[in-house]
Formats: C-alpha cells, structure tokens, sequence
C-alpha cells in the first residue's frame, strides 16, 4: 500500500491546491501547501528506501489488485533498486523545485495554484511510472505525464510556450504512439498461450520468436529514445527547455526524461534481453554521437537554456551508453548517472533560471561580470557547472567514471571517443561562466542581486549531495547494484573479465613491502 | 409495376436535379422531399408486388423522418432568413474549409 | 602517527571548505587561520617523516584503507593513503613551501577585499595536491589530479574582472583536460586489462600483460602528465598561467602542482619499466621541453613569464630523468625538490619586485634594484646561483646527476642536456642583469621600497634551502631513501670521469653566463622592447612562445568552433529541419485537401450524388460479372 500512497500523496495535494482560493493574496499560502505535501512525499519515500531491504533485492513493497481482467492488466506496483533511486530523486526534486519557483512570474493572469498543482500531479505520476510493474499501467501513466508537461510549458513558459509545448506533445506522441503499437503487439503475444498478461513477471518468460521480439523492442525502444532523448530524436528538448520556466525544465529534464533510459533498463533490457542485444551496435554509436554531438552544440548556443539543454543531450548519450554496454559496472555507472544528473541538472537550470528572470534575457551575451556583484550565485553556477563537466570529488564524475570504465571492457573505441565528452564537457561549462561572470562588469547589471536566502535553501540540498555522493556515493550504489545485476544477468551478459588479472597472493605480498 | 417504378424513377430525378441546381433553401428542401416520397413510391411497390409489409414499414419510417426533418430543417432556414435576409444556400457558406 | 596520516589532507581541506562557507565575518582572521591549517599539516608531516625513517628500509610503507569509494560489480577503489618515502618526501615539499607560500601571501594580499577566498583556495590546493601524491589508487590519484587542476583554474582567475585572467584560468583547465583524457582512458585500460586500478598491484602485475599494453598505457599517463607539467604539446597554458597572483605562479605553477606529472611518472615506475618505447617517449618529451622552455625564456622581458618558461625547461630535465628508468627516477625526484626550492623562491622574489614597482612585470622597466631591494636581491641570487648550477649550490648537484645520467643513456640526449644547462645560465644571468643590475629604467612614480618582513622572511628560509638542498644527496641519501619505491641501477660508464664531467658542464654554464653578462650586463638594455621585425626569427619565435598557440588555434580552436558553428547549423536546419519540415509538409496536404470543402451545400449534394452513383456501378459491375 506505500506505494500507492506514495504517489497518492502529491495528487491529493494538487487537488488540495485546486480547491484553495485564487488570487496573488492566497499566493504564498499556496506554495506553502503545496511544499507541505511535497515534503510529505519526499518523507515517504524516504520510509520506502529506509523499508527496502538492500540484502534481499528484487522488487519489494510490491502490491496487486486486478485491473482489466480481459486485457490481463494488472495494478501492480513495486520497487527494485533502480526504481527506488529514481523515485527518491522525484521526491527530492519538486520541494526543492516549488521552493526555487516562489518568485516565478507567471505569464499573464494564470493563476499560481494550476502551476503548482500540475507540478504536483506530475511527481505523482512520475511516481507511478517508477513503480509501475505491469506493462499496461506503465504505458498508461508513461503517457499521462505529458499532460501536466504540456499544460506546464504551454500555460506557463515564455513567449514560444505555444509552439515549443506543441512540438513537445506531438514528438512524445509520435514515440508513445509506436509504444501503444507494440503494447497491442505484447497483448498478442501474451494472449497466445492462454492467458493475457501485461505483468512484467510474466511478460519475462513469454516466447517469441525473434523477429517480433525485435519489432516489439523496436517500438518501446522508440518512445524511450525519442523520451531520453537519444541523437537524432533530441530536438524537440533544447526548444522546450528554452520556453519552459526552470522549474519545468527541471522537472521534465531530471525526472521526466529519466522514464526514457530507466524504461530502457526496466523494459527494453527486462523484457526483450535478445533484441537489446541485437540492437546494441546501433544504440551504442546513437549514444556516442549524442555524448560528442551534444556537446559540440552546447558550445555553439547564446541561449543559457538551449546550452544547460544541450549538455542534457550529451549526458543522456553516456547514460545509455552504460545501459547498452551490458556490464554490470557501466549499467550501475548509468543508474547512478540518472540520480546524479538529476540533481546537477537541477542546481543548474535552477540558478541559471534565477539569473535569467533577474537580467530579463537568456543570451550569454548579455552577462558579463556578474561574479563581482553576485559572487554566491557565482559559486553555485560554478559548482553546479563543475558537476556537469565531472570533476572528481563531485557526484557525476563517479558515475561518467563507471560508465566510461565499464563501456571500456566491451568496446575500446566507444569508451574512446565517448571520454572526449569530458574535454568538451570542459569547454561548453568554462566557456559559458567566463562568459556570464567574469571580466568587467557589465552596463545595466549593477544592480544585479545575489541569491536571497531562500533561493540558497532551495539550492543547497542539491549541492550537498552533489559534494557528498562525489566522495561517498556507495549508499546509493548499494541499492543500485543488486538489482542491476539482476538485469545485466536477464540480458545473459556479465562482465567481461580482466585480460590478465592480477594475482591475487602477489597483491597482497606487493601491498606489505611496496614494490 | 413498370409505370409505378418509372414515375418513382422520374420523381427522384425531378428532386435530385432540383437540388442541384436551385439555389433557394426552400425549394431544395421540397426537391428532397420529392425524393423522399419518390424512394417511398419505390417500397411501397416492391411490397405490393412482393406482398408482405417490410417495404410499406420502411416507408412508414422515411414520412417519420422526413416529418421530424423537416421541422428541424425549415426552422434552421428561417432562422438563417432572419439573420442573413437571404435564403439561397449559396449565401450560407460558413463552414467553408 | 602513521595511521593518522589522512589528517594532513583533512585540516586544509575543512579548514579551506570552511572558511569558504563561513562568509564575510572570517574576513578578518581566515588567512591566518589557512596558514596555521598549512603549518599543522607541515609538522604532522615532519612527524610522519620521522617515525617512516625510524623504520627499516623494506619496512617504510603503509597502506591505510579509509573506506570503499567505488564499489560496483568487479569495480573497487578504495579511498586509501599510501604513505612511503616518495609520498614523505613529497608531502614535506608541499605542506613545506605551501605554507612559507601562505606566510609570504599574507603580505602580498593584505590589500585585497578577497583575500579570505584567496587563502581557502590556497588551503584546497594543498590539500589536493596531498590526496594527488598519497593516493592508493590511480582514481583517487585522479581526484587529486584534478583537484589541483581546479585550485589551479581558482586561482590563475583569482583577479576575476581582467579577461586576462579569467581567459587563462579557462585555457590552462581545458588544456589540462586534453591530458586528464589519456590519465582517463589510462585508468580504464588498467581496469579492463588488469581488474583493478590500485597502484601497488597495476605496477607489480603489469609485467604480466603483454608490452603494447604496457606502452599504451605508458604513454596514456605520459599525456596526462605533459598537460599537468606543460610539457610539449600542452604546454601553452603555463605562460598564460602567470595571470595569476604571484604566490599561486610559486607554489602550484613553479614548485609543486607542474611537478606531479613527473610524480606520476615515477609513481607509476612499473609500467615505464615494462615498456622500452614509453620510457623513450617520456625522455623525448622531456627533452624537447627542456630546450623550447630554455628558448623561450631567453625571449621574455615578462619576468614571470620568464621564468615559467624557466619552469618548463627544468621540469623538462625532470621528465628527462625519469624517462631514464630506475637509473634517473631518484634524480628526477631529488631535481624536482632542489627546483621547487629555489624556484619557489625565485618567484617570490619576483613577487617582491612586482611589489615594489607598482605590479609592473617588465624587465625593461626594472634595472639596479639591488640596491633598493636588499634582501630580495640577495636571496633571488641564491637561487639564481642554484638553478644554473654554481657549484655548491643544491642545483649543481640535482642538474649534474641528470646531466650525467643523460649521457649514460645516450651521447646525444646528454648533448641536449648540457646545450640546457648553458642557455639556462644564459637566460637567468639576463633576467638577473636585468632586474638587479645596469641603470635604472624605472617609470615615473615608481618609488621602490623593500617588502615587509611576513614577505621577506619566506624568501630567506627559501634561499637557505636553494643553497643547502644539495644536501640530500650527501652519502647518496636521496638514492637510498628512495630506493624501496623506485629501486636503482647506476648509469653506463661515462667515457670519461665523473670529476671532469662536472668540470665540462661547469664551463659550458659558464660561457651561458658570460654571453649574457656581455649582451646584458656590459650594454645598455632599452627600456622599449625592439618590434618584432626588428629582431631575429629566433627571438620572434621565442616571444611567441614557439607558435604554441598559433598551432592550437589552427590545428584545434578553429576547427572545433567551426565544426561547433556546423553542427549548430546543421541541428536546426537539418535534424530539426526534417522534423519541422515533415509538420510543413502535412500542413501543405491540409492545406491542399480544405480546397473542396468551400461551404456550397449544392457542390456537397453533387459529391453525394456522384459518390452514390459510383457505389452504384460498382454493386452493379460486380453482380454482372
């Protein structure tokens, strides 16, 4: 029952803040409840984790109720490791984010309470989605999340809301579309032994032959690409980033695309082991060229939004690129990347959100200087940085790390070109902070204003663990790593084991005496 | 039996070509009316010839219809005779893709 | 004590992170309490020092695993400290002239708003630096790795507002990365080709993998190693790098951080010595950026860009050594400590110069500043007779030893070591004559005075070590120390003695020296520098520091900024151009198929009509036939 409660929460908050009055008067009151029931969340889950018992794995809390009896839908929910990471990192991401958007300004007359509530039902369906064990509920709630999205970045962005929320729908539709086809196609396959079931249990142990196996993979890998977003299916996020307010980009870049590369792990991997396989070379080299092509673009952007976009592009092609690599390091690497990503994403398109609403313009031209003026903002914007470009000591370098490492012991020249990401890395972050905040001031930014305290409150839990899991990220990977193991044993691959290991009583005598 | 289906067949011809071709709301809606009866002139023969109702009861049906219709109908043409001054179906073109 | 050893990285580390937290209220008393965080490592280092020597020679190492970093699957890394007399000597270099540097620096920054965030970057650096040479693993060697390159970027950009500055800071951390790639992809191969990337156990096994895998991963960390120490081909960011304040030019970009990549080197000794073809790469490198660096020394009025190019050329003779295997690593070691002695105080010394001319950093506008900067002049001549290699001085025993072993190796790559010794005296002995000596050149209201004592009393400690470090190699000692880690075998016989050989390289510094005293002493310096076209190609290429940056930005900037531009282009007009185009396209068919729906009821009856006629030949053709 956590569970359901668990995502529960949050939708009876947004329906608490529906019926709460309107108007700027009832404005702080709102937000107030609304961070009340997300912070409620957020305690649950933390029950979740502290309930989930790492030594047993598999999935736990887990709770069934029949649903469409015909179709063999079921209401089944439960969390391993990695849905478990990816529902603490929701829960962690919308206090943070309703407290950093108290000074949104909404465009229009558009009422604060329909903003925070379709925030609300977004983390609630987020949740759902992370939970989900049943292929049919999955699709369900994977397709429902556009909708709190698209009214987020239609009602509420800036002046290309229109445009950029219509392009984000149609493109997600496009890819759930071909999800819906090989959700039909499962029922099909499922239904030919007797029983229809969508139960990922059961969904597991089916028989097909290979070629539907492929085209059914084909279909979910689509929408999940086209979600992460994968090279050449990006396209639709730099526009929606640059329209949509930060609080929305954050939601949508650290947990929404999450649902594409988690659903890879959980559905491409879990169900269609053969196919994934097959299909590696070419996912493989998508991922790459997103990693490198991701990059380069972000140094090319003027629009801070379009660029923070961007690097999402490049990172998103190292988490898939982990995934695919089909070793237990890179596939943990990768889980922990999502959580990781997540925050450093988050810190980032927060502050640069709160540096654009008080310059009134996102063009990096615009900035310059801002460190004399704003010298905390300026240390955020660079540790937030420094997390996006992996530098040791900080979250995402362990992850990129163990991606990189991993993906070295099944393909040399992937991992190769994959790690020039981190000089590019180096040159989209350095080349946008010298830009913004340093050299001489810049005229009409004197009288620029730091970071109040409650925007640094909002910041500084992601900036904590961001520092803290760089140096001890094994509490996480302690969840993560038996249910990875889990799926990299589905996938019928391992770890490919060292060319010449090292001798174990040599170590220990080299250890002694040094040598 | 020949006459009764070549007046029908006449009668529907009248319609359809009125309908096409007038351009008065009015008019076009007797041309459909004509058709109508004419289709009814069809079934009611067929059943006589074949001797049992099925065709007399479909008829029976279109005057329902047709009745009903053409409440709904002339009341949306004097409305839009009220509003436009004109009751040519050529004036009302709003649905115009 | 030697479990303790972590504390020398914890003090500076919380108290830099703290001091950094703290805000405004520290203001007041942060530099002093960085510098005590600085000087308590330093003791604690002394006592681990002594309590490593106690020990029996086979016996002077420990490994302390703090707790699991890293563990996934067959992935393990430890955060773990390995404590032996190359790490001891090491974290006494550093904690040493690190703090000297933070009692200097409390001088030089009095006047700075930001001297707090000064002295907490300061305290970072140290404490990366220490985690960078106590590691256990090649990864957490890595997190030093790039910490320091991080206190590096903190500080070159410390004067934030120049453009100057902030654009340095970038290039040398981007440049840095260019090497942190092959340090990466070198950890990688140890993982995928061993299982493991801890220290002891990758160099004892190595010899175990074939040697491609050796030389590849030999000449991996090589490139890691050439951008950390500006060796050639990453060594453009060094120069720039002189942006920064002073202090940060003596402690991170003269004495301790340029030198890891040689640390690295020596650290990883059990690949080096399984691959013959790395070994040689590292001496060619070294080789190479030992004459480029001299050269471009030669050419600089900038005086701290005079002697970075000075730096350059005598990590060079570092690099040199170490690529000469078990028979020059102890030398490299001993060469990297007597330079960052003397080199440290060089620059501090510098530092004090700068200080008393109002930050000018023109040679041209120096000139007999030795009388109205005693003591600086003084203990920057200690150093000077150090690094060219008086004889006595500690330089004169770590460059012969190198000089020597160079030509046990090879008669040429000797013969390039000696050529460096020469022209290293001959651009010292300019920047000298330059500085200290002549007729004033000075600029109007330059009025220079000697700097207080907080300043001055790190340049005399500094100086009595330039003079005295030539001690460590009494009875061998360096050798002895060092042999548990790196071991040793003696160089080829030289063809001719040992004396003699000091008595040639001597002389050739001697002839360095007195070219120079002659071009520089003897005649007047101009106080404008001569344009470009007015001088010789060698002096041209010099001033532009060997073309370094006009390569990069041919061979790397313009074509990435172009690719950049490309690629941007090609995203919105191609990728998103088929997108949009195909959302064009269906709009256009709409728009083709609203045509007929023009609201005439009559022309909808007549498609009704022909539709129904259709359906009609249709049902009749088919019942026909």
């Amino acid at each position: 029952m956590i569970l359901t409660l668990l995502a529960a929460t949050p939708l009876l908050g947004a329906l608490v803040v529906t019926c709460l009055p309107r108007g700027s008067a009832n404005a702080s009151t709102v937000k107030a409840v609304a961070i009340g029931f997300s912070a409620l969340t957020l305690a649950l889950s933390l029950v979740v984790m502290a309930r989930y018992d790492v030594e047993s794995g598999g999935y736990q809390m887990t709770e069934k109720h029949e649903w469409i009896g015909q179709l063999g839908a079921w209401y089944s929910l439960g969390v391993n490791g990695i849905g478990l990471v990816l529902i603490l990192l929701t829960t962690i991401l919308v206090p943070v984010v309703l407290l950093a958007a108290w000074d949104d300004r909404l465009p229009g007359r558009r009422s604060v309470n329909s903003y925070v509530a379709w925030m609300l039902v977004l983390e609630g369906l987020a949740i759902g989605v992370f939970a989900a064990t049943d292929a049919f509920l999955f699709y369900v709630l994977f397709e429902a999340t556009l909708i709190p999205i698209y009214f987020l970045i239609g009602s509420y962005g800036g002046p290309q809301r229109t445009y950029a929320a219509v392009k984000f729908l149609i493109y997600n539709l496009v890819g759930g579309l071909l999800m819906l086809a090989a959700i039909v196609g499962l029922y099909v396959v499922s239904a030919k032994d007797g029983n229809a079931s969508y139960l990922l249990s059961d969904l597991q142990n089916v028989d097909m032959s290979t070629t539907t196996e492929r085209l059914l993979f084909c279909g979910f890998m689509a929408a999940f690409a086209i979600k992460a977003p994968l090279f050449p299916f990006h396209t639709w996020l730099p526009d929606a980033a640059a329209s949509a307010t930060p609080g929305t980009s954050v939601l949508m870049v650290s947990v929404i695309d999450k649902i594409g590369t988690f659903g890879m792990l959980r559905w491409c991997l879990g169900v269609f082991p053969g196919a994934s396989e097959w299909a590696s070379p070419v996912v493989i080299t998508l991922a790459v060229i997103s990693i490198v092509y991701g990059a380069l673009c972000a140094i090319g952007q003027d629009d801070i939004r379009r660029l923070v976009a961007f690097t999402s592009v490049s990172h998103f092609g190292f988490i898939i690129l982990g995934i695919f690599a089909f070793t237990t390091v890179s596939t943990a690497g990768s889980t922990l990347y999502m959580f990781n990503h997540g925050l450093s994403t988050a810190a980032l398109f927060l502050v640069t959100g709160l540096m654009i609403a008080r310059r009134g313009s996102a063009s990096i031209g615009d900035f310059g200087g801002v460190q004399k003026v704003a010298p905390i903002m300026s240390g955020v914007l660079l540790v937030a940085g420094l997390s996006s470009l992996s530098l040791p000591g900080l979250a995402p370098f362990v992850s990129e790390f163990m991606v990189l490492a991993g993906t070295f012991t099944r393909s040399v020249p992937a991992a190769a070109v994959a790690t020039l990401g981190i000089v590019l890395a180096a040159l989209y972050i350095l080349i946008m902070y010298a830009k913004v905040m340093t050299g001489p001031l810049r005229e009409g930014l004197e009288g620029f204003r730091d970071l109040g305290s409650r925007e640094v409150a909002a910041l500084a839990p992601t900036l904590v663990l961001i520092v803290g899991l760089g140096f001890y990220p094994q509490p996480m990977l302690n969840v993560i790593n038996p249910a990875v193991d889990e799926v990299i044993s589905q996938v019928g691959q391992g770890d490919p084991p060292p060319r010449t290991p090292v001798d174990v009583s040599e170590q220990a005598k080299t250890e002694e005496g040094g040598h | 039996m020949t006459e009764y289906l070549s007046l029908s067949l006449i009668l529907f011809t009248i319609g359809a070509v009125g309908v096409l071709v007038r351009r008065n709301a009015i008019v076009v809606f007797m041309c459909i009316e004509l058709m109508l009866n004419a289709t009814n002139l069809a079934l009611v023969a067929f059943a006589h010839q074949h001797g049992n109702l099925d065709g007399q009861i479909a008829a029976f049906f279109v005057m329902v219809v047709a009745a009903a219709e053409v409440v709904v109908g002339l009341a949306i043409i004097v409305s839009i005779y009220r509003t436009r001054r004109s009751a040519s179906v050529d004036d009302a073109d709003l649905l115009k893709g | 004590m030697l479990d303790l050893v972590w504390l020398l990285v914890a003090i500076p580390l919380v108290s830099g992170l703290g001091l950094l937290v703290w805000g405004k209220e520290a203001d007041a008393w942060g530099h002093l309490v960085a510098t005590v965080a600085s000087a308590a490592s330093f003791v604690l280092g002394v006592v681990a020092f002594i309590e490593l020597a106690g020990r029996d020679a086979d016996d002077r190492s420990v490994t302390h695993v703090l707790f699991t970093w890293i563990e996934a699957g067959p992935f393990h890394v430890d955060m773990a400290y390995h404590y032996d007399p190359l790490a001891a000597l090491f974290v006494l270099l550093i904690t040493g002239v690190g703090t000297l540097i933070h009692v200097y620096s409390i001088g030089y920054m009095a006047h700075d708003e930001r001297r707090r965030r000064f002295f907490c970057f300061l305290n970072i650096f140290v404490a990366a630096m220490l985690t960078l040479v106590l590691a256990a693993d090649y990864l957490v060697i890595f997190l030093g790795w790039e910490g320091v390159g991080l206190a590096s970027y903190l500080l070159i950009g410390f004067w934030q507002h120049k453009p100057s500055a902030a654009a340095a800071a970038k290039k040398a951390f981007v440049v840095n990365r260019v090497g942190d790639l092959g340090m990466a992809l070198a950890i990688m191969l140890m993982f995928a080709q061993l299982g493991t990337t801890d220290i002891a156990s990758v160099n004892a096994s190595i010899g175990s993998a074939s040697t491609s895998v050796a030389t590849a991963m030999g000449l991996l960390l090589l490139l890691g190693a050439c951008g950390k120490s500006a060796q050639v081909p990453l060594q453009s960011w060094l120069l720039d790098a002189m942006e920064g304040p002073t202090p940060v030019s003596a402690l991170i970009h003269a004495a301790t951080m340029v030198t890891a990549g040689v640390y690295l080197v020596v650290r990883s000794n059990g690949i080096f010595d399984a691959s013959e073809a790395a070994r040689t790469a590292v001496v060619v490198v070294g080789l190479v950026t030992l004459l480029v660096g001299a050269w471009i020394g030669c050419a600089k009025d900038d005086i701290k860009k005079a002697l970075a190019g000075s730096t350059m050329s005598q990590i060079g003779y570092m690099m040199l050594a170490a690529g000469l295997g078990p028979a020059g690593y102890a030398f490299a070691i001993f060469h990297l400590i007597t330079h960052g002695f003397f080199k440290a105080n060089m620059f501090l010394g510098a530092g004090s110069v700068m200080h008393a001319m109002d930050d000018d950093v023109d040679m041209r506008h120096y000139g007999a500043l030795r009388t109205s900067l005693p003591i600086t002049f003084a203990t920057f001549a200690l150093g000077y007779l150090a690094i060219i290699g008086f004889p006595g001085f500690s330089g004169f025993f770590s460059k012969d030893k190198i000089i020597e072993a160079a030509f046990g190796y090879n008669v040429w790559v000797g013969l390039g070591t000696l050529l460096g010794a020469g022209v290293t005296a001959f651009y010292m002995t300019r920047l000298m004559m330059m500085t200290f000596f002549g007729e004033k050149r000075w600029r109007d209201e330059v009025h220079p005075h000697e700097s207080p004592l907080v300043m001055t009393i790190p340049l005399m400690v500094l100086g009595a070590a330039s003079l005295l470090g030539g001690a460590l190699l009494a009875g061998d000692w360096i050798v002895d120390w060092l042999e548990p880690v790196v071991g040793h075998t003696e160089h080829h016989e030289l063809a001719i003695p040992a004396l003699a050989m000091s008595a040639i390289i001597v002389a050739v510094v001697a002839v360095g020296a007195t070219l120079a005293y002659l071009t520089y002493g003897r005649r007047p310096v101009a106080d404008v520098a001569p344009l470009d076209s007015q001088v010789r190609w060698p002096v041209r290429a010099g001033r532009h520091e060997m073309y370094g940056n006009e390569i990069n930005e041919a061979l790397v900037v313009r074509p990435v900024q172009h690719t950049t531009r490309t690629l941007v282009f090609l995203d919105g007009r191609g990728i998103d151009g088929f997108v949009t185009g195909l959302a064009d396209r269906l709009g256009e068919a709409s728009q083709a198929l609203r045509k007929p729906q023009n609201g005439l009821v009559r022309s909808y009856a007549l498609g009704i009509f022909a539709g129904a006629t259709l359906v009609l030949v249709a049902l009749l053709a088919v019942t026909l036939a």
